[in-house]
């Protein structure tokens, strides 16, 4: 089997006196995945997701890429490393065209720094036509508020996908959109695995998780309480065991949530 | 997950909300702002009295002060609202020399100066709403919707007018004149106009519906309106405001000048010193919240940057640079004291 | 199919460039109303001679104007700035000093100004619409203190070959017209065809994402500052020459004017899309309203009126023309 990708051991993380995170252990195999992160507010997904993208640094445990140590994990080095997190509302630029917002922050220059529009344009194009964008009506010059919420977070994707992510986090990518256009999403996710980029998948949708994912990870209160695979179980049995998790913590949580948020 | 902290502050820019919880501590909390701009108008002060104890001794200091400061007042605390709703206004001068205007214009007419001062302010008011509308129900970008207000209004004036002063010499000392900028003893009677205005301002920016509703739709307009607030409505009140201080205020002016000049020297000068008393006082540019009392502060610390710096022999080109210099630390001190 | 192509790439080139063509139709309605009603003032060379004199200055100014507000900020203090650099421009002649010299340590000087707006902006956090009135009124008060309320004169400059390369002409066409447009050039090419202009957008359109996207916001929008220091040092000397003295009101009175030709011309005050080149034609507006009511012997004050009338006008017509746009 191959080396995993990313692996997190024994990672707690901790805000003052709340605890974010407790002893998770959490890998990315080395094989493109799709893994579905899974939990309700303040289970400790956007920490964990943070502690990965290098914003949060741990209070304990270790890092692993590639099953090599990593020290001093920051923003810089995740990036380094291949991962790329596409947050929400933040991803994107909507008054720009969609290459300007692929190649945000790096974009391709000539000399004393003019931009190879051209070859932005193109690159841009062949990036949306490999995570399986098909619209007739858009080009990469085309700005991005034009287009349906499904197809702007193919444009996050596809800025993922540019460079050479290894992993790609998006954080509840669906929440907003129709079924259909989350349908679109799912499809550019699915593209950008054959391509050869992982991706973690926060949601608290479990029918979005289950339709797109190969695996399901659970968090509770900062813990990982469940973690399966498509072989093992069914949309309907996952709904049926997040009921469970929920119901057995229901009064302690209200009094957690209120202090983790 | 964002937006739901964001549906938070919403209960926050409630007044009642923030004022449940008592003690010292709090309330310090509650007003960093205006104790912030206290703050440095009292080091501004201590400036003036180390460089000239007898200056504060000095009555004719108080007069020179509270002979313009009202009028600073009365269009500041009102401007807090708009920028609290997350707009601005540039236009509120040339809506002052519109609506003294006005006044001018039908006082000299013979008509009851009362009416005067009636039909001036309602002129204002249609101002203030207009500018509500191009900015509200149009969408216009507030900045630059109000500068056209500004210059349309400046030359409608002077192309009206036919740039011909009006003087008012003739409403001295009569009843409406005493009522509005006569004399208590020393004590100049539109300051205490400046401090009903106060009073009328805060009650309704911490105490009514109003004021509340203003910060809601300032922080968060997306959340406001889903809760039931007329977004629209609120913002246009608040031009509203602005334009019926202003129109007050010009002809304050005008009596205390006792004259209608069309063109003045330097008109950027009181706006931006209407602005500065705003910002000064703590209010951001970002909107969502703001202090009627640190205006108020903000306004009497520009008053007395420029009484100040004449008494305590500084030329008169010190006080520019004052301004500047008290409009940064302004700034600064109040970064510093955000709570976050 | 050829005549598909055409209009396709007609139609993509009026998508790209709507609020700059919107301004140039603004600017033609104007102009044939004008020379119709009053056609002994706008057919008549010498206004335009006129015009010539100080809309250059414009051209600069909202030039860089427009990359400052389209990363998402305002300048309100570059008044100031032109006459901090002609200040120093005509002490460095008075000092005796080239010329050259003095042009250099006056750009300098508004370079540095506009680094200090832009770290108060950036690494203060303020807000520059407040600190940039503040540096405005600290800036322009240690003018006046300075000078102590005297101008000083200039005039020896003229004829000299350094005047004539500001101020001379080529075949009859004045060079500071060439300065105006070369500034426009340059900024078009940065704004649109440069990393800078590319990066100032995405800042100006959604600050947190670019920054996440490795953008260095402040450096970048400190740029953008430091440009505008720069463009008012250029019409400082530009405006000490033509006036042949300095005085320390140098630079007041432009602050709406510059503003309005920005957001005439099309760009819109909340940051991350503008137009070099419809900013340059709001200032041929603002210029030709304002040359133009003097020439026709309106009233100067009527001017403002129409100020105030084509800036809502303008504004309204963007605002229609964003409907689809606005997100």
């Amino acid at each position: 089997m191959k080396t995993k990708f990313l692996e997190l051991k024994n990672v707690s993380k901790s805000f003052g006196k709340v605890n974010a995170l407790e002893r998770v252990n959490f890998y990315i195999k080395g094989e493109p995945e799709i893994v579905s992160l899974i939990g309700d507010n303040g289970a400790g997904k956007s920490t964990l997701i943070k502690i990965i993208s290098g914003i949060h640094t741990l209070n304990y445990g270790e890092i692993y890429i590639n099953s090599k140590k990593m020290k001093n994990w920051s923003v810089i080095k995740s990036r380094a490393s291949g991962i790329e997190t596409v947050y929400q509302d933040r991803a994107l630029a909507f008054q720009q065209t969609i290459a300007r917002n692929i190649f945000m922050g790096r974009e391709l220059t000539g000399i004393f720094g003019f931009l190879k529009s051209k070859l932005q344009f193109a690159e841009a194009d062949r990036l949306m036509r490999t995570i399986g964008f098909t619209s007739k009506a858009f080009a990469s010059d085309s700005i991005v508020n034009k287009l349906s919420g499904g197809e702007r977070q193919g444009v996050a994707i596809a800025r993922a996908l540019y460079f050479k992510a290894n992993l790609m986090i998006l954080d509840e990518p669906t929440t907003a959109l129709s079924l259909t256009e989350s349908e679109k999403v799912f499809d550019f996710i699915r593209h950008a695995k054959e391509s050869g980029t992982s991706c973690i998948f926060i949601t608290h949708n479990v029918y979005h998780a289950y339709s797109v994912s190969d695996r399901y990870v659970i968090l509770d209160r900062g813990e990982i309480v469940m973690e399966t695979d498509r072989e093992h179980t069914t949309a309907e049995q996952l709904v049926k065991d997040m009921q469970k998790i929920a119901q057995s913590h229901d009064k302690v949580r209200e009094g957690i949530k209120n202090g983790r948020s | 997950m964002a937006d739901l902290e964001k549906k938070q502050t919403n209960l926050d820019c409630n007044p009642e909300f923030r004022r449940s919880r008592g003690g010292i501590i709090n309330f310090l909390e509650n007003n960093r702002r205006p104790l912030s701009a206290l703050m440095v108008f009292i080091i501004l002060m201590l400036f003036f009295i180390i460089a000239k104890p007898k200056m504060f001794l000095d009555w004719g200091i108080y007069d020179a002060v509270f002979r313009s400061l009202p009028i600073l007042i009365v269009i500041a605390l009102p401007l807090v609202f708009v920028i609290v709703s997350g707009e601005i206004d540039l236009s509120y001068v040339s809506n002052m020399l519109f609506s003294l205007w006005i006044f001018a214009a039908a006082a000299k007419a013979g008509w009851n100066p009362f009416l005067c001062m009636l039909l001036a302010i309602l002129g204002g008011a249609i101002i203030g709403l207009i500018n509500g509308v191009l900015v509200n129900h149009i969408g216009l970008k507030s900045i630059m919707a109000t500068i056209g207000m500004k210059f349309l209004l400046q030359g409608l004036v002077a192309g009206g007018s036919s740039i011909m002063p009006i003087p008012l010499n003739f409403l001295k000392d009569t009843l409406f004149y005493n009522t509005f900028v006569g004399k208590i003893g020393n004590f100049p009677v539109q300051m205490i106009w400046a401090v009903i205005s106060l009073v009328i301002a805060t009650l309704l920016f911490n105490y009514h519906k109003f004021g509340s509703h203003i910060s809601c739709v300032g922080d968060n307009l997306e959340s406001s309106r889903e809760m039931g607030i007329r977004t629209v409505r609120v913002k246009t009140l608040a031009f509203l405001y602005v334009g019926i201080a202003s129109a007050f205020a010009g002809v304050l002016s005008g009596l205390i000048y006792l004259s209608f000049e069309p063109v003045s020297g330097s008109p950027d000068e009181l706006m931006l010193a209407v602005l500065a008393s705003v910002f000064i006082g703590g209010t951001p540019t970002a909107g969502g919240v703001g202090t009627i009392f640190g205006a108020f502060i903000g306004a009497c610390t520009i008053r007395f940057i420029q009484t100040g710096v004449i008494e305590i022999g500084l030329s008169g080109f010190w006080t520019q640079f004052f301004n500047g210099l008290i409009i940064l630390i302004a700034l600064i001190s109040h970064k510093f004291h955000k709570s976050r | 199919m050829h005549r598909n192509h055409v209009i396709t790439s007609i139609s993509i080139f009026i998508e790209k460039n709507r609020r700059a063509l919107s301004a140039l139709l603004v600017l033609s309605a104007m102009m044939i109303i004008l020379m119709i009603a009053s056609p002994q003032v706008f057919l008549n060379p010498l206004m335009y001679r006129s015009i010539f004199k100080t809309l250059p200055m414009f051209f600069i100014l909202t030039s860089a104007m427009v990359f400052v507000i389209v990363s998402g900020e305002l300048d309100l203090s570059f008044e100031s700035v032109i006459g901090l650099a002609g200040w120093i421009f005509v002490l460095t002649l008075k000092s005796g000093l080239s010329p050259y010299l003095g042009v250099l340590f006056a750009l300098i000087a508004g370079a540095f100004v506009g680094f200090i707006n832009g770290v108060l902006v950036t690494r203060l956090g303020l807000s520059s619409f407040v600190s940039t009135i503040g540096m405005r009124f600290l800036i322009r008060g240690l003018i006046h203190i300075g000078t102590q309320g005297e101008g000083i004169q200039v005039t020896y400059l003229n004829g000299t070959p350094f005047y004539n390369t500001f101020l001379g002409s080529i075949w009859g066409f004045p060079v500071n017209m060439l300065w105006g447009l070369g500034f426009v050039v340059l900024s078009v090419l940065l704004f649109s065809y440069h990393r800078f202009g590319a990066q100032i957008s995405c800042i100006g359109d959604n600050q947190e994402s670019s920054r996440e996207m490795g953008i260095n916001v402040a450096t970048i929008k400190t740029l953008a500052f430091v440009y505008m220091g720069i463009a008012s040092a250029i019409v400082a000397v530009q405006f000490t020459l033509t006036n042949q003295t300095f005085y320390p009101g140098t630079g007041e009175g432009i602050l709406l004017v510059v503003l309005a030709a920005v957001f005439i011309g099309g760009t819109p005050g909340w940051g991350g899309i503008g137009t070099i080149v419809g900013t340059a034609i709001g200032a041929c507006i603002v210029k030709l309203i304002e040359s133009g009511t003097v020439a026709m012997g309106v009233s100067y004050l009527f001017k403002q009126f129409f100020y105030g009338l084509i800036v809502i006008l303008a504004l309204i017509g963007h605002k229609l023309n964003e409907k689809r746009y606005r997100y």
